[in-house]
């Protein structure tokens, strides 16, 4: 560092702040998912809380330059405990015009835009949809506007690195543009580096000279940020005061696969994966099948319908049965899932939900398949349902929707979303001990005099009794045809489909017993009205909470992670508040629930734009129904 | 790849290597081991009750414990048949059967499992699944019940009708070509394809201990006589004066003579094509069920009764390749090898992690 640069640093104001969101943005091809991992990564060993929203294109190379092929990965990072990805950013990084395009929008005045200049050519402004130069005509003014020549930085630096001129081309070495941004915000937030470094000559271990092209770029990116004058400030997060333990950041995808290889351990049962790739739900199939040692199988079938009968004829030879999708593919899946609730087997049916309807918007979230998974089939045929909160709560819920099927022999349904599937968290690593144990009681003698009866119920849970093939004597015949209560044999007697319809729900709604009352979050008691959620509305919904409870208005918030049977004290927490607020992502799924179940005049605040809820928004929302 | 011939053994137990992982019978079992105590309740006449009765006596000849056979049918007539059989057995959802058999048969290479179909099954609504668990080569023995009708739905058409059937849906005659099963089977890949009869417990038998021996995914088309709805479609071939003259019994290195006397044989007509000649012909073609190119046995499926005035029954193909479960399971013990078995604790750890105190 010269001596001049060193003045310049010690100049510079260095600015504390609480937290901060980021967004990296450019085109699907520009490495911006890659750019905020890492960046993302370099932020949690620094130790800050934070929350992850990734945006993609459905488009796997949408016309390159246009702003439907933006892709977009926005970071939110404390020095306290936070709950989501964050409203709008601080800093937009816009690598191209069509990144400027498609979020400019979301950029409140004031905050910092870090552009890409040389991309904005005639041509590329064109593609974007621009007639004038947005960063001349005006467009930018309200911004703290950093323009930045970033990929002929980048190519100079690759050309001048040690060993790596000559030896990659000016394609590879302009790609590498995305490590000189990391770079430059890595130096604005004030971000350990030497793990990037590793990362990248790890990533790129096969070819050493990209990884030093890009570490080349890093590098510079950094040094450009101690050099220009485009900064005059920095900025630091200190890190967050979180429980002590051991963290690792984890997805919501990634976590409900982990949780199903350990509902296999604790179940003692092999996984059996049936699955159709399908967006947001295909990562659980790619990770299930990275896990053969566990014995885990993963079977990639013709079709959704395929994939839950595979999952179902393995749940009947005593495999835990699976089956991953989204909500089309719930669609075909609807016949087998009536199948297993005649069957009564053991079966988790994950659905990462997206928005709909048919294919809808695949690679945006939603949460409109609650009233898919609670009626979409043929007769009475009645499912739990559980619904995880946030990325890491994927884990527990895939045991708990494990624990609960074996239980019961019945099929669960795990309803998470696009959102949650994607998005990442800090996650304290529950210690081994700390998982449930779940014991599974295989049938293996006969349980009505010398027979085997196999719909002779068990008279607390009313679960049938599970003898796999292989076990001598007690071979039986199950179908999908009524069964007589008891024997299992067809029956067309009215009196005892009536029984059997009964029995069925009755097994069903009993589950109510076995799970955690409805917890109530009213600090003051005082509060007369209630928010109620479900599944992954739990971050803003909270952070929400928290603004409004700060100033000094009393609102109360319970958050469902059991849909289907509500908890047993549901009706009466409803019931106790002068009003109920429901936000979903849906039009009001959940708000009908309760309203028919509990004769409760729940107020529904709903939205389908493909994103979560902002907090600042719900906030709002929240202070008027209190001001009613 | 290596095709190998299956070792059949003769007058006992069936075997393969698949088989072999299925436990064993403790002691002999008869044809009343395998009755269960339902009321069989198709319509009198019907020939599922003959296929009832030659798999009933065919089973102890498998060798293999009760409780680990396991019938899978989808919904159907035919698909009745797992309620009458003494062992596991599941009556699933239309069509869906093969899917339900290649999850089961993938996590439990201990058991011997069947599928029981029937045209409108496994053509119709099933397609997919039987052309996908046959390409994959699971080790599942599907008997595909073709009455050329739909029973159970009481007289449709089926997709293995032929063109102009009057029936309550199409009162003017069926407009759509059907399938040829076995045509359709060996081009999906199928690793075993054969075809007989209802009425002819002894050839059935011997297709089924076939099938049985196939180490992998076999597919059994039965003509079965639905005489409700379809009846009489396959009375040529049953009727004592017809039926040398018009079938063809495939016998694997045999010369594909046929005909009461044996005087008509098959021979490879200029156009590449098949084609009926008398059996002292130069070029008399010989069965090679093992061949791996299935290019001769595919011409066979062409010959129908409608077309060449013959049709053929027996094993068509048959060749050994690795089924899809013991590579699935295969690939499960080497990854336990290399890795040990995994440790969850560590595998939910990763590789970053950071320790706040
Ligand atoms: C999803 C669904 N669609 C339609 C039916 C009605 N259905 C039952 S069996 C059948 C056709 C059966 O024909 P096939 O498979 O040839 O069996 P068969 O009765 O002739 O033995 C149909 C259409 C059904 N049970 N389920
Ligand atoms: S309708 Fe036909 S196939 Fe069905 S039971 Fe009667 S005779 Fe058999
Ligand atoms: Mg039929």
């Amino acid at each position: 560092m010269s001596e001049q640069v060193r003045e310049q640093a010690r100049e510079r104001e260095t600015r504390r702040l609480d937290r901060v969101v980021v967004r990296f943005a450019g085109d699907s091809g520009d490495g911006m998912q890659l750019t905020g991992e890492q960046f993302t990564s370099e932020t949690a060993t620094f130790g800050n809380d934070l929350s992850t929203l990734p945006d993609f294109p459905a488009e796997i190379r949408a016309p390159a330059g246009s702003p439907a092929g933006v892709s977009g990965f926005q970071l939110h990072f404390s020095d306290h405990d936070i709950l989501t990805p964050g409203d709008a950013p601080d800093v937009l990084v816009a690598m191209n015009p069509a990144a400027l395009k498609a979020y400019l929008k979301d950029l409140p005045p004031g905050a910092d835009l870090i552009v890409n200049t040389d991309a904005f050519t005639g041509g590329n402004l064109k593609k974007a949809g621009y007639t004038a130069d947005p960063l001349t005509d005006g467009t930018v003014d309200k911004f703290r506007v950093h323009k930045v020549p970033l990929t002929s930085m980048t190519i100079n630096a690759v050309n001048a690195a040690d060993g790596v001129a000559g030896a990659v081309n000016k394609k590879e070495a302009e790609r590498a543009k995305n490590m000189f941004a990391l770079g430059l915000m890595s130096w604005l937030y004030h971000r350990p580096t030497t793990g990037t470094e590793e990362f990248l000559r790890q990533k790129f271990a096969k070819r050493p000279e990209i990884a030093e092209a890009n570490v080349a770029a890093f590098r510079a990116g950094f040094n450009y940020g101690e050099t220009t004058e485009s900064f005059s400030v920095t900025y630091e997060v200190a890190p967050a005061r979180m429980k002590a333990g051991t963290y690792r950041r984890i997805s919501g995808n990634l976590a409900l696969s982990y949780g199903l290889v350990a509902a296999g351990e604790l179940t003692g049962l092999p996984v059996f994966l049936g699955s159709y790739p399908i967006t947001p739900a295909s990562d659980i199939l790619h990770e299930l099948s990275k896990h053969k040692q566990f014995g885990v199988r993963t079977f990639q079938a013709e079709d959704e319908i395929a994939g839950i009968g595979a999952a179902l004829g393995a749940s009947f030879g005593g495999s835990l049965g699976v089956t991953t999708t989204s909500g089309p593919g719930v669609a075909l899946k609807s016949e087998t899932i009536g199948l297993a609730v005649s069957l009564e087997l053991p079966l988790v049916i994950v659905d990462i939900q997206r928005g709909g309807p048919s294919t809808g918007l695949p690679t945006k979230t939603e949460q409109s398949d609650l009233m898919q998974a609670m009626f979409g089939r043929n007769g009475e045929a009645p499912v739990p349902i559980i619904a995880p909160r946030s990325p890491s709560d994927c884990f527990d819920a895939a045991i708990e929707a494990a624990r609960i099927a074996t239980k019961y022999r019945t099929p669960v349904f795990i309803l998470s979303d696009g959102y949650l599937a994607n998005g990442s968290e800090p996650w304290l690593l529950p210690t081994r001990d700390q998982l449930p144990e779940i014991p599974i009681q295989l049938t293996t003698e006969p349980n009505h005099d010398d027979d085997f009866w196999p719909y002779l119920r068990d008279p607390q849970t009313l679960a049938r009794p599970w003898a796999v093939p292989g076990t001598k004597g007690l071979e039986h015949r199950i179908g999908g045809l009524e069964k007589a209560d008891g024997s299992g044999t067809i029956s067309y007697d009215a009196n005892n489909h009536d029984q059997m319809v009964r029995l069925r729900q009755a097994k069903i709604d009993g589950i109510a017993a076995d799970i955690p009352p409805l917890e109530v979050d009213d600090a003051s008691g005082s509060a007369r009205v209630l928010v109620l959620g479900w599944g992954s509305t739990y971050g803003p919904i909270a952070a929400a909470v928290r603004r409004v409870r700060a100033k000094g208005l009393q609102v109360a918030q319970a958050h469902l992670r059991h849909l289907n049977p509500f908890p047993a004290n549901t009706g009466e927490v409803l019931r106790s508040y002068d009003r109920v607020l429901v936000p979903e992502m849906n039009l009001g799924q959940l708000r009908t629930l309760v309203r028919a179940e509990f004769l409760v005049d729940a107020i529904g605040y709903n939205q389908v734009r493909g994103l979560p809820f902002k907090a600042a928004e719900l906030a709002g929302v929240l202070e008027d129904v209190i001001n009613q | 790849m290596t095709v190998t011939t299956n070792g059949k053994v003769g007058g006992g137990r069936v075997t393969n290597r698949l088989l072999d992982l299925v436990p064993a019978a403790p002691g002999p079992q008869s044809r009343k081991d395998f009755a269960s105590d339902q009321e069989v309740r198709w319509c009198p006449g019907c020939g599922d009750y003959a296929i009832l009765s030659t798999v009933q006596g065919f089973l102890p000849e498998l060798g293999v414990a009760r409780e680990n056979i396991v019938f899978i049918s989808g919904i159907g007539c035919s698909s009745r048949f797992p309620y009458y059989l003494q062992t596991y057995g599941m009556h699933s959802i239309h069509g869906r059967a093969p899917a339900i058999a290649t999850g089961l048969a993938t996590s439990r290479p201990d058991l011997s499992v069947w599928v029981i179909t029937g045209d409108g099954d496994s053509l119709s609504i099933g397609g997919n699944h039987l052309l996908h668990a046959l390409r994959r080569n699971v080790n599942i023995k599907i008997l595909m019940f073709n009455n050329r009708i739909y029973g159970l739905t009481k007289g449709q058409y089926s997709p293995t009708s032929e063109i102009g059937k009057i029936t309550k849906s199409t009162p003017h005659g069926s407009l759509d070509r059907p399938y040829n099963p076995t045509s359709l089977t060996l081009g999906a890949e199928a690793t075993f394809v054969a075809r007989s009869v209802d009425s002819d417990r002894q050839h059935l038998t011997s297709v089924l201990r076939a099938a049985a021996e196939h180490p992998g995914a076999a597919f059994v088309e039965i003509f079965q006589n639905c005489n409700i709805f379809n009846d009489g479609a396959f009375d040529t071939m049953k009727d004592r004066d017809t039926r040398d003259d018009v079938t063809l019994r495939l016998q694997h290195g045999q010369p594909l003579a046929f005909g009461a006397d044996g005087s008509k044989a098959i021979r490879r007509g200029a156009d590449g094509s098949l084609e009926v000649g008398a059996a002292g012909d130069a070029g008399v073609l010989v069965h090679d069920a093992h061949a791996v190119d299935p290019s001769q046995q595919f011409a066979l499926s062409r010959l129908t009764g409608d077309t060449h005035g013959v049709t053929p029954i027996g094993v068509f193909r048959d060749v050994d390749v690795p089924s899809y479960d013991e590579e699935l399971n295969a690939q499960i013990d080497r990854a336990k090898q290399r890795q040990g078995d995994g440790n969850l604790m560590s595998l939910v750890a990763g590789k970053e992690t950071w320790t706040i105190s």
